[in-house]
């Protein structure tokens, strides 16, 4: 869509999973252009997931001019840019050359396994899992880190000497486009195990319990703030947000008050509550989580709830199943039977994130039958993104002593409307999406926006919200009652099938 | 006729060559049974993958026939896909019109509505995705008709007074769609309401859908009773930015 006018915009950078996105927003928060990239998923050995962090940099260098051009805009008119990454995935470079040491290990590998239950045990875990607000899990970044210092050679002392920098995503993406800021943002850092959640700064306590040098540890600024002007990709823009991909797409559907709530349905997804400057700590398996931080202001904390593992499980289907073609395929697929015909997926590929946080699960495909068919396991693969968000739903009920009244959704499954319809079935509350299924995107353009001044203040944001589309649960009581006793059934059969090495 | 095009009598060799032979055939068999150069043959074989007509082996890389050659004579794209692929230009599209965005597609001599987006006034609407509409009476109808993504309906029933059912009528509206490049519905569906639509291409710009927005008369056509052009260009636009992304050259 071209626009000749010199009109001002805002870009975001969307550092996913599966893929780099770079989308040019106007002042009413609607996508202008779009460039997007897929990068190679490396599995190496079973539970191992990496990504080459050169090539994901290569990606956002090609696709900056790309959304440029399709947006007919030149760099005068881009206000600011934002960053909205994949969080927890882990990078380490060389401060000299910047090439990356190995891969970048992904959200999903499950490696740190038997290096967790270690850590687990030792002195001090307990206060570090209290400062953090986060069970010490395979999922989070410091006990990542600690592997890679642990399995490559000298990494440890080149670490003590400076030579050595870790980042998640977005700390990567900012020291490339900045030419060497070596910064990150509350809402990445708060995802680490290496976090107070209060000062809002590096444990000195949890770096000793890990032994991780401070010296390779970047500088943790607010969400929404000026990082720097990027050097390359949009040489002389400014750099004004960074937000992990969730906390971005809670920002993006302006869930800016406590008791608001969203869901983004992408490789895994994510429900996440905003519980306003309140540290909600949960007793049932949500994690608590830096929302975001406005400079100067106080930071926002929020409810979360994840899961490992939903469109993930749709790619599965098609790129190691090789049933479908593409992803929007499984809703075809899945329509040529009208239920699951007694057919049940857990997809614990990474252990079972909330609300069990078991990771020793491994998925099962149960109920199978001579009478089961490609259609059937289709359906399967979707109801278990349902089922797993009622699970993740009754556990923010629980923990919040509020009751979800509708869910606002966003992200690429999004666009499946058999599922979505499901979702509104199993949780019996209207499912909504906003006129902007590219809310991760849209929320770190928001907040850039906002830290230049594009925007004046939330309350301009709010207006840009709309329902663009809304499923009304459909499902007799009965059914869905009799349905959830069997997923639970089924996820009680992943439990406890990693044996304990040794 | 001046003289034939050598590469599709070359793609339309490989294809035979796939279809008679057993098994999957590799990029050094079929390029030494046509005496052809190697990279002649992987450049075709690339393009008619690249539209489905070939598949190649992960394992092997060897090369078939593709699935979408079965199925020559019903759409080439999966609706489901369509949604996917268009959901990002709907939205924008709702939000600058200020209408209801509507993607359709054939259905057995209907309009089936692929994707639908809300009128963003945030007032209570209801998801028809799935519904069928008459061709005829529709703007999303009449780009499919034009375009020959489907054969005139024999039964042509009025909705309005102003419905076309007549075929010279008919066929007149559409050679005017296909000249203008879109299509309107001006109370031929409902009484006081209107819709604007555009053609979704796919690859080689065959015709795969089309898009539009519909809504109160009075805000989608002037005070001359025709579509503000203002909203002809977007609806346009988006159609055109759904297109480049599934890939139709222009
Ligand atoms: N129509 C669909 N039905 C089901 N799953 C889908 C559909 N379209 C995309 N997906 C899944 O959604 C995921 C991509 O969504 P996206 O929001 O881009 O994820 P991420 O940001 O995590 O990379 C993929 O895992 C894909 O399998
Ligand atoms: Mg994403």
């Amino acid at each position: 869509m071209t626009l000749g006018s010199r009109d001002r915009y805002v870009i975001a950078i969307d550092q996913g999973t599966t893929s780099t996105r770079c989308i040019v927003f106007d002042r009413r928060g609607q996508l202008v252009s779009l460039a997007q990239q897929e990068h190679k998923q490396y599995y190496p050995r079973p539970g191992w997931v990496e990504h080459d962090a050169m090539e994901i940099w290569r990606n956002v260098e090609r696709l900056a001019p790309l959304a440029l051009r399709r947006a007919g805009i030149t760099l005068d008119q881009v206000a600011a840019v934002g960053i909205a990454n994949q969080r927890e995935t882990t990078v380490v470079w060389d401060r000299r050359t910047g090439v990356p040491i190995g891969r970048a290990l992904v959200w999903q590998d499950t490696r740190t396994d038997a290096l967790v239950t270690a850590l687990l045990a030792k002195p001090g875990a307990t206060a570090v899992q209290e400062r953090s607000a986060l069970p010490l899990a395979t999922y989070f970044s410091g006990p990542r880190l600690r592997w890679m210092l642990d399995h490559t050679p000298g990494l440890q002392q080149r670490a003590e000497r400076g030579e050595i920098l870790f980042g998640t995503m977005e700390t990567w993406l900012i020291w490339n486009l900045t030419g060497g800021l070596h910064v990150t943002d509350v809402t990445n850092a708060s995802r680490t195990n290496l976090l107070d959640v209060h000062t809002l700064d590096w444990s000195p306590e949890s770096l000793t319990f890990f032994g991780i040098p401070r010296a390779m540890l970047p500088e943790v600024r607010p969400s929404v703030s000026v990082f720097g002007t990027a050097a390359a990709a949009f040489p002389g823009v400014q750099i004004a947000a960074a937000l992990g991909d969730q906390q971005a797409a809670l920002f993006g559907q302006t869930c800016f008050t406590p008791g608001e709530a969203k869901c983004t349905y992408g490789t895994g997804s994510f429900l996440l509550l905003n519980t306003g400057t309140d540290l909600v700590r949960s007793q049932n398996g949500l994690l608590s989580t830096v929302a975001y931080q406005v400079a100067g202001s106080p930071a926002q904390y929020a409810l979360e709830g994840s899961i490992a593992i939903t469109g993930s499980l749709v790619q599965w289907f098609r790129d190691q199943l090789e049933l479908i073609a593409s992803a929007p395929e499984i809703e075809t697929l899945a329509r040529t039977v009208k239920d699951n015909g007694g057919c049940y997926i857990v997809p614990a590929f990474s252990g079972l994130y909330a609300p069990h946080w078991r990771s020793e699960a491994r998925g099962v495909i149960v109920g199978l039958t001579s009478y089961i068919t490609k259609g059937h396991l289709a359906r399967a693969v979707l109801e278990a993104t349902a089922w797993q968000t009622r699970e993740v739903v009754d556990a923010m009920n629980e923990s919040s002593g509020l009751t979800l009244k509708t869910l606002k959704v966003d992200g690429g499954m999004t666009a499946d409307n058999l599922l979505m319809q499901y979702v509104a079935d199993v949780l019996d509350v209207p499912v909504v999406r906003p006129l902007a299924s590219e809310t991760v995107s849209l929320g770190a353009a928001y907040a850039a926006g906002l830290a230049v001044g594009y925007w004046p203040d939330l309350e301009d944001l709010r207006h840009n919200w709309h329902r663009a589309g809304q499923w009304l649960p459909a499902m007799d009581a009965g059914l869905r009652a009799a349905e959830y006793g069997n997923w639970r059934r089924a996820v009680e059969r992943t439990f406890d099938w990693i044996q304990p090495a040794g | 006729m001046p003289g034939t095009v050598q590469s599709i009598e070359r793609a339309a060799a490989i294809l035979r060559m796939l279809a008679g032979g057993p098994g999957k055939l590799s990029l050094a068999e079929i390029a030494r049974s046509l005496d052809l150069a190697k990279p002649t043959v992987h450049g075709i074989l690339r393009t008619l993958q690249g539209v489905g007509f070939v598949e190649q082996d992960r394992v092997s890389g060897h090369y078939q026939l593709g699935a979408a050659l079965l199925h020559l004579g019903t759409s080439y794209l999966d609706i489901n896909e369509l949604r996917s692929r268009s959901i990002n230009w709907a939205d924008p599209l709702a939000a600058r019109s200020g209408e209801a965005v509507r993607i359709g597609t054939v259905l057995e001599g209907r309009v089936l509505v692929v994707h639908h987006v809300f009128r963003p006034d945030d007032t209570f609407q209801t998801l028809d995705i799935g519904t069928l509409m008459p061709l005829h009476a529709t703007a999303l109808g009449k780009v499919l008709l034009a375009y020959r993504s489907a054969a005139l309906p024999p039964a042509r029933d009025p909705f309005t007074h102003r419905t076309l059912t007549g075929e010279r009528d008919l066929s007149a509206e559409l050679t005017h769609v296909r000249d203008a490049g879109w299509a309107a519905d001006i109370e031929e569906f409902t009484v006081g309401e209107a819709a604007i639509a555009a053609p979704i291409r796919g690859y080689g710009g065959l015709v795969v859908g089309a898009m539009g927005i519909s809504g109160l008369v009075e805000r989608i056509c002037d005070s001359r009773y025709r579509p503000h052009a203002r909203l002809v260009g977007i609806v346009r636009d988006a159609a055109r930015a759904v297109s480049r992304d599934l890939g139709a050259t222009r």
